[in-house]
């Protein structure tokens, strides 16, 4: 600790140079932190995916509807503890930049489905008892300032409006948090009853089945089984583990994964060459320096230690107020809610974070270090003369 | 020789040689030294005589290519590169021509750094350099910068930094030949006092005969080997 106050020193010797290196790294790791959070937002459905969940969809595509029929037969089946039916809505509110996910389903068999859904009892007996009631994630909920009570009017381009009427009209009669951080609350979910009714097409068709199986180790043999119990129907299916499904989601944009590896790697190899390249010029300016801190008894090790401690430092002090400043700017929520509806940055991006802080302070200062650490104090000392 | 005290320093058939190229210059050729405990030598000799050269091997901060350097009964030629380095934080302060301040660090801290390889807490360390700013009649100025202070102020500063860990024997290269007259003199009786009534051994490198006046004892250096009369 008590050579602390000498690299803190060191650093502030060309405060410019300094503050330049260190405003590079903070923002290589605002944009670490951003990206990170878009990735959670792409791949949060396939971390948070239940390993005992099925999703059975269409072969053709996601867009193509399943019988509603097919609830009773694969719940029949050998190994299945549970089936749920979702479909895709599409509402839109007011305007069409106001998108968010909006889900006609069974109410009780969806809640059961999703228990990382958290809903007050009260408010489940609410929804049960009203045909138009809707449940709201409470980001949206609180995006759209709306209230448990309040009459909610949406537009839905897939399915048109209800015979007769200009919109949907949903009566907000609860809101749902997550009890998983990164859990979707952004979503209207309102009951499949009311939607099959008020369409006026594909009527007793479904989206998608999400199914819960009894062993997990049997997802694979279930969903082979699955589709085989629908093959060479007009309705054949797609039977798979919920991570895959919502991967595959994720990868109709693109491997977000790679995307953002590439950027990065672009960004720290950049960064490494700046923070480098200052650590370099730091040391080589301060050849006759380290001389005489050597002819007083610094060893050689301890000066490699201190231009290492000098470079983490310079790393740490850019690359933590980036990740912090990446970590506020997510607390806001989403920048895109209807694009990115979950937006945060998990804890392991903010420790891997940190450790590639560390690890661009020990490379970036590792050769400078090493040329400090063999520098011999009598030449040093003459360069000086 | 004249004086009685025990040999602090005692070389013995030291050479050195560096290379320039493919040529091989010989500066030290089997050199014998002894000085003194409490002995004031200035050494003196042309330029690239091998002045310095000869101060490093005393302070352990180069290697002679052959011989043997003891220091107060130590064979410091023998040691490893990191006893040495603890060597010399005990028992050597360097004073240089350019005074080798660190520019970002106020007068006491630039003090304080060797003590900095101590056990002594942060208050205690402070306590000495009080001391040696005290000694060098720099008290009053612990806080400024080297920037902020003359070339003989910052000479003692650099003279403070030598002596706080209270070592036994101080080297100085040139101490005075980046200052004028009036701040030479000053330095000079600075040294001659630490060295009369603090008991401080000094090796000097000079190239001025009006500093080396102020010594107990001249030696001088030229073509790799010493003698008590100047060459001619």
């Amino acid at each position: 600790m008590k050579f602390l106050g000498l690299v803190w020193s060191n650093l502030k010797r060309k405060k410019l140079r300094t503050a330049l290196t260190v405003l590079s790294i903070l923002v290589a790791f605002l944009l670490f932190g951003f990206l990170c959070a878009i990735k959670e937002a792409f791949t949060a459905g396939v971390t948070l995916a239940g390993v005992d969940r099925l999703v059975v969809r269409h072969k053709v595509s996601l867009i193509q509807s399943l019988p509603a029929s097919y609830e009773q037969r694969i719940a029949g089946m050998p190994g299945i503890a549970a089936v749920a039916g979702q479909s895709w809505f599409g509402g839109i509110y007011q305007d069409p930049k106001n998108f968010f996910a909006s889900i006609p389903v069974d109410p009780e068999k969806f809640l059961d489905m999703f228990p990382e859904y958290s809903l007050p009892a009260e408010q489940k007996q609410a929804w049960l008892k009203t045909r138009n009631g809707a449940i709201v994630g409470k980001t949206t909920l609180d995006r759209f300032k709306w209230k448990i009570g309040d009459h909610v009017p949406l537009t839905s381009p897939i399915w048109g409006e209800p015979q007769g009427q200009s919109h949907w009209d949903f009566e907000i009669v609860g809101s749902f948090t997550g009890m998983k951080k990164g859990t979707d609350t952004t979503s209207l979910i309102f009951r499949y009853d009311y939607f099959d009714e008020a369409k006026t097409r594909n009527k007793g068709e479904i989206g998608w089945f999400t199914v819960r199986i009894q062993n997990p180790d049997q997802a694979a043999e279930i969903a082979r089984k699955i589709d085989e119990e629908f093959a060479n129907s007009p309705y054949e299916t797609k039977a798979e583990p919920e991570g895959a499904f919502a991967a595959g989601f994720a990868q109709q944009i693109g491997d977000i994964g790679k995307i953002v590896i590439a950027v990065l790697s672009a960004v720290f190899f950049t960064i490494l060459l700046v923070a480098g390249n200052t650590m370099a010029q730091a040391v080589r300016e301060r050849t006759e320096e380290i001389g005489v801190l050597k002819a007083m008894g610094f060893t050689n090790e301890l000066v490699l230690v201190l231009v290492l401690l000098e470079s983490c430092v310079l790393a740490a002090v850019g690359g933590f107020a980036g990740l912090g400043l990446a970590w506020l700017a997510t607390l806001g929520g989403s920048p895109a809610p209807a694009m990115l509806p979950i937006f945060y940055i998990p804890t392991r991006s903010l420790i891997t974070g940190a450790g590639i802080v560390l690890a661009l302070g020990v490379i970036a200062g590792a050769l400078p270090a090493f040329t400090a650490m063999r520098l011999r104090i009598a030449e040093a000392l003459r360069r000086n003369a | 020789m004249t004086n009685s005290n025990p040999s602090l320093v005692k070389i013995q058939g030291v050479s050195k040689a560096f290379r320039r190229g493919s040529e091989e210059i010989h500066v030290l050729d089997r050199l014998d030294l002894e000085v003194q405990q409490g002995e004031f030598l200035a050494l003196m000799g042309p330029s690239g005589s091998g002045k310095s050269t000869l101060l490093n091997l005393i302070g352990g901060l180069d290697r002679a290519g052959t011989g043997s350097v003891e220091i107060g009964g130590e064979r410091i030629d023998q040691l490893s590169d990191r006893a040495l380095a603890a060597w010399r934080a005990r028992h050597v302060g360097f004073v240089f021509q350019f005074y080798n301040l660190m520019a970002v660090l106020s007068a006491e801290r630039n003090v304080e750094l060797p003590l900095l390889l101590t056990h002594l807490s942060k208050k205690e360390r402070m306590q000495h350099v009080e001391v040696a700013l005290k000694v060098v009649g720099l008290a009053h100025r612990t806080h400024h910068f080297p920037r902020q202070l003359s070339g003989g102020e910052q000479q003692r500063v650099g003279i403070a930094r030598a002596i706080v860990t209270d070592p036994t024997l101080l080297l100085c290269d040139e101490p005075t030949g980046d200052l004028d007259r009036k701040s030479g003199d000053e330095i000079l009786g600075l040294l001659q006092t630490l060295n009369r009534e603090q008991g401080k051994t000094i090796v000097m490198v000079t190239h001025d005969p009006h500093a080396s006046a102020r010594a107990s004892r001249i030696v001088y250096l030229d073509k790799g080997q010493l003698s008590t009369q100047p060459p001619a």
